[in-house]
């Protein structure tokens, strides 16, 4: 069952960056384009998505146990630590350059666009290069 | 300032659809819709490996499907050059993954939930990003 749903959720999940044209990337670049040309698109994505998600925290709150699972599995580290300032500033250099972030990178695949997967394959080679140097 | 293209509509409705998967995964799987974390897990983690793969295949049907019953048309205007790809892929990837997280992680659940991390890494992402195209624009 757990399986069904994880694909059922990436399908909704890659469907609805579709409808909000968030696989596009100069759809992105418009709205990070604050100082020039705006887009404000992405923050309405943001607002709809968070809207629906924010009472996730008072299921975690009240400790409900989820369908499918022994557990809610969440991140358990609270610090705010150089690794979380350093990946998220290089993270956005990267979104800012190109327009993708990982969900619509993934999703685009499916436009079998060559220029997305040059940039997949580099992203997917950068887990790899951190997973071997973490070692 | 000049607003372009904007289509609140649509965005707002998908981001509707994007939030109904997050809680749809939560409360039935018990786990938080991170793209970055699933992709990672199902190449290096052997727990939930199937599942972080039918997720992965799931977010490229989604597009697909969206083309059959939708609009057959999906605009992608993405940049043509290759080393700018390449970098820009490469510090996605190793910021993503040092930084534990991305815009659905972070940005979308990490802030429903409230995490002091997540806010801080959305905040940093989005000024790091918005500075990268204000000085892109200048060259």
């Amino acid at each position: 069952m757990r399986g069904i749903i994880s694909l059922v959720c990436g399908i909704i999940f890659g469907f609805g960056l579709t409808v909000a044209s968030m696989t596009n990337p100069e759809k992105v670049l418009g709205f990070l384009n604050i100082f020039g040309a705006w887009d404000p698109s992405l923050a309405f994505v943001m607002a709809g998505a968070i809207l629906i998600t924010s009472p996730m925290l008072y299921l975690q709150k009240h400790k409900v146990k989820p369908w499918f699972a022994d557990n809610f599995s969440l991140p358990t580290f609270k610090e705010i630590d150089k690794n979380l300032i350093v990946g998220a500033t290089l993270f956005g250099i990267g979104w800012g350059l190109i327009g993708l972030c990982p969900g619509p990178a993934i999703a685009s695949l499916a436009l079998l666009n060559i220029n997305s997967i040059i940039f997949l394959i580099s992203m997917i080679s950068a887990f790899f290069i951190v997973q071997v140097i973490r070692r | 300032m000049t607003i372009i293209n904007f289509t609140p509509i649509e965005a707002f409705l998908g981001g509707l659809i994007i939030g109904f998967s997050v809680v749809l995964f939560y409360i039935a799987n018990g786990r938080i819709a991170g793209i970055s974390g699933i992709v990672n897990n199902s190449i290096f983690s052997n727990v939930n490996r199937f599942d972080n793969i039918l997720f992965v295949i799931g977010l490229v049907i989604g597009p697909m499907l969206y083309k059959i019953i939708i609009n057959p048309e999906i605009n992608f205007n993405i940049s043509n050059s290759i080393p700018l790809l390449i970098a820009a892929g490469f510090l996605v990837g190793v910021g993503t993954k040092i930084g534990s997280g991305c815009t659905s992680g972070h940005g979308i659940c990490g802030i429903s939930r409230f995490s002091k991390r997540s806010i801080v890494a959305t905040l940093i992402f989005m000024i790091s990003a918005i500075l990268t195209v204000f000085i892109k624009g200048l060259l």
